[in-house]
């Protein structure tokens, strides 16, 4: 009787993850999405390297590693490194600005399940042994060229992916720009958020080029199409503009929520404001729309004349300034505080020097005479790496730690936290610092394998040490997360003791209305101010508790995305399968049949009783 | 909020669409999502521009044979037009006639069908000379670019078709007003596209 009560029990769990429409949820189900997809992509990283780590290796064929770089730079980018900050936006930043939800909820959750089904899609290429080799970024000559249906994977389920990106986007700008508390200002935001907003505003204008340039590859491979094929009138080198204009804003989109998760842990953990608040503001503000006009740095050694190379270097330059801003804001914060050395603190103390180094490295290769030496070279493989590990994948980290009792409940352990720091950081310096020597000694990237005698056999076995480092690191961390669960110690508003803004003064995780009563901002980290001024509780109602008004559950995002899903494989198999082409449709109208169901129906929410309210405080014992 | 609450012209709130906070975030969320579109249909020009007059060796193609600028004129004017019906259609939705927004939307819909039908006869026309999608880098841009425009069209039509017939037993109120009013958006977007195609696809294709 009671094994029946509890499969009742799992299915109607289930069918509330499947139908969340919590901002909390979502960016728990964006979390564990992205970090399956991190590990899988770590996976990937790890067989290339344990193939380059021995010259003239044959431990995996050259068509398969082409396959996994490709696998390893898509993953990595768009189904990890992406969800994964979208989890921490969806669980942190409506709390940051004191809202109950983000504005479309509904659309949140549509934006979920598409980067779900579009990573889905584009990793079942493993199944069907046809897999993307074209490299991440795809180029149009090499990519047409591709047999099977490989990059057919990888032009529809980015497209999916992407749209689901897109939504994400707009529904961040609305929620930042319409349902700040009273009080939170635009100068008040937290810095996470404001990187989340300039992130999202970046998304807005860089992906529509990505979407259309893969409808481009899509119609060239699928459809007939001539946009890149030299012999009909194309040319390839459209394609690299586009995307490159999406690709370059798409590294700032990943960095800037970096940069916000650090400000708010060198605040935190120093116990001070951060230091050069508004600067630090125009600095992600400039450094989102420089982000757009550098594009063409990728592109030095196509021929673009040098006029073009001169002007893009320059701009590509000038992003620097504003970053070495942020960077020396970051250390005036630590100058003085009371700095507190926990893992967070440990990440971001590591990113610094790491970041720099990446930094400097993007300056050398802004300079296109130099850029012609190091493209295509391992030097190149570092460089990025030290940006995007040093900078992204670190504040990834170090938020995993930071915000996991926020989001769901508990503490990671503080010691095994800092195991998994010192071997993630030993083995990502142990794996890219030698990177740039074997860039400079001429081993170019991409390449399946490499000859003895060319001195690159200790550099690429120092290399792969510091993969498996890394690892080991990853594995720790996971260890330490089921470890933690499972003990699950229940904690109190703010298990850091000193927590700022206005999410650590609620419970963790938070009720799914958020705050009883919305709170009343006066000032820049404004949990820490009503502290200093005796208000334990760390807030300020605005307003009487009332009536919540809440969105209803709703299952047909998932139909939607899983209609989208359907719809790729008919597009693929259009011209080879009799069912192509019925199934291509039935896909799409099943999307839309949805989607129209959506608009028919009346959903205008639900109210949460004020007496309900009230018994929650209670049981809460009077606190937020 | 209360579908059923009834209005009266006097007790209409003066900007409907964004009344409550729900519709404020439909309508500022609208706002930015036609910001993406236009990077959208930017990115399409730019490749088009690029592809223009473009083929394998011996193509015979070229804006100069190919557009006819009185068919396109005809298109444009239906176009307008229905920008400016679906103007009355918000002018009547602020004083809270229903009646008369539901007309003056359907002539919007009807205008824009005409279009769409006059699109698909040029359409069918040019395949009808050999200039298919597959047939050049220049066919391939112009069909993407005009056709996605076309395809805007065809889905703002859908959705004003459904609107008008699932509040037309039922009236106006603060729920459906931002539907309608992110539509008439929606449609000078279409509108203001269509513009750019005009000149610079059939424009400077035929003249310049």
């Amino acid at each position: 009787m009671s094994s029946v009560a509890q499969k009742k029990g799992f299915g109607a769990t289930l069918w509330d993850w499947l139908t969340t429409v919590d901002h909390k949820k979502i960016g728990i189900l964006y979390f564990l999405g992205g970090g399956f997809f991190f590990v899988l992509g770590g996976i990937e990283a790890m067989l290339i390297r344990w193939q380059l780590h021995i010259p003239n290796n044959d431990f995996v064929s050259a068509g398969l590693f082409n396959d996994l770089i490709t696998m390893h730079g898509t993953t990595m980018i768009f189904l990890a490194a992406m969800p994964i900050l979208f989890g921490f936006m969806n669980a942190i930043m409506p709390l940051q600005i004191g809202a109950r939800d983000v504005a479309f909820p509904f659309i949140n959750s549509l934006g979920f399940w598409m980067f779900f089904f579009g990573g889905l899609f584009l990793n079942i290429s493993w199944l069907f042994g046809e897999v993307p080799d074209a490299g991440w970024t795809s180029y149009a000559s090499l990519s047409l060229a591709s047999e099977g249906h490989g990059v057919d994977f990888y032009a529809i389920g980015l497209q999916i992916a992407g749209g689901g990106t897109l939504m994400a986007g707009i529904n961040f700008l609305v929620t930042i720009i319409n349902m700040r508390a009273p009080g939170m200002t635009y100068m008040r935001m937290p810095l996470f958020t404001w990187t989340t907003f300039v992130a999202s505003a970046m998304i807005l204008f860089a992906f529509p080029p990505l979407t259309v340039g893969l409808f481009f590859l899509t119609f060239d491979r699928m459809f007939g199409g001539n946009f890149f094929n030299h012999e009909m009138g194309g040319n390839t080198i459209i394609w690299e503009h586009i995307f490159w204009i999406f690709g370059h804003p798409e590294v700032y989109i990943l960095i800037l929520p970096a940069f916000g998760i650090f400000s708010e842990i060198f605040s935190i953990f120093s116990r001070k404001r951060l230091f050069g608040y508004p600067s630090m503001v125009f600095a992600t503000v400039l450094i989102g729309f420089l982000g757009f006009m550098v594009w063409a740095h990728h592109m030095f050694t196509v021929g673009l004349g040098p006029t073009a190379n001169a002007i893009f270097a320059v701009a590509t330059m000038a992003i620097a300034v504003p970053t070495g801003v942020k960077i020396f804001n970051w250390l005036l914060t630590m100058w003085g505080g009371s700095i507190v050395v926990t893992t967070p603190m440990l990440y971001a103390l590591g990113f610094i020097p790491s970041f720099v180094m990446g930094g400097v490295t993007g300056i050398m290769q802004g300079a296109a005479p130099l850029d012609y030496q190091l493209h295509d070279t391992y030097f190149i493989v570092a460089h990025f790496h030290y940006v995007i590990v040093g900078g992204v994948v670190l504040a990834i980290l170090a938020a995993t730690h930071l915000y996991w009792p926020k989001m769901f409940g508990t503490m990671l352990n503080e010691t095994l936290g800092k195991v998994t720091f010192w071997f993630f950081f030993i083995g990502f310096h142990m794996t890219f610092l030698i990177q740039h020597w074997l860039g400079f000694w001429g081993m170019p990237r991409r390449v399946w394998t490499y000859m003895d005698g060319q001195g690159w056999n200790l550099a690429n076995l120092i290399s792969t040490v510091g993969a498996f480092l890394m690892a080991i690191g990853v594995i720790v961390l996971v260890y330490n997360a089921i470890v933690t669960s499972i003990k699950n110690v229940k904690v109190a508003n703010d298990p850091w003791g000193d927590g700022r803004t206005l999410e650590w003064a609620i419970e963790s995780p938070p009720i799914y209305y958020n705050f009883s009563a919305t709170p009343l901002v006066r000032g820049l980290d404004s949990v820490w101010i009503e502290k200093m001024e005796g208000n334990e509780s760390g807030l300020t109602p605005a307003e009487p508790i009332k009536d919540i008004h809440m969105p209803n559950g709703s299952i047909i995002p998932l139909l939607m995305s899983f209609g989208l899903f359907i719809a790729g494989f008919g597009a693929m198999f259009r011209t080879e399968e009799s069912w192509g082409l019925p199934l291509l449709i039935f896909g799409l109208l099943w999307t839309f049949v949805s989607m129209a169901a959506r608009s028919l129906q009346d959903d205008t929410g639900y109210y949460i009783k004020k007496e309900e309210i009230l018994r929650d405080l209670k049981r809460k014992g009077g606190q937020n | 909020m209360d579908l059923n609450k009834k209005f009266t012209p006097e007790t209409w709130p003066e900007h409907p669409e964004r009344a409550t906070l729900e519709a404020k975030n439909k309508f500022v969320g609208f706002w930015l999502f036609l910001g993406g579109e236009t990077i959208l249909f930017a990115t399409l020009f730019a490749t088009y521009v690029a592809l223009k007059n473009s083929g394998p060796s011996g193509f015979g193609f070229s804006t100069q044979g190919l557009y006819e600028l009185p068919l396109v004129f005809v298109m444009t004017m239906l176009l307008l037009t229905s920008s400016l019906t679906s103007v009355f259609a918000m002018y009547h939705l602020r004083n809270y006639n229903f009646k008369k927004m539901q007309l003056w939307l359907a002539v919007t819909a009807f205008l824009g069908l005409g279009f769409l039908m006059l699109e698909v006869y040029e359409f069918s026309h040019y395949v009808g000379l050999g200039f298919t999608f597959g047939n050049s880098a220049f066919s391939s841009a112009f069909y993407t670019l005009v056709g996605t425009h076309g395809f805007h069209v065809a889905v703002g039509l859908v959705w004003i078709t459904l609107l008008i017939f699932r509040n037309a037993k039922r009236g106006l109120n603060l729920y459906n007003a931002t539907k309608y009013y992110t539509f008439s958006l929606y449609w000078h977007f279409i509108d203001v596209v269509w513009v750019f195609i005009f000149t610079v696809v059939y424009l400077m294709g035929v003249v310049g």
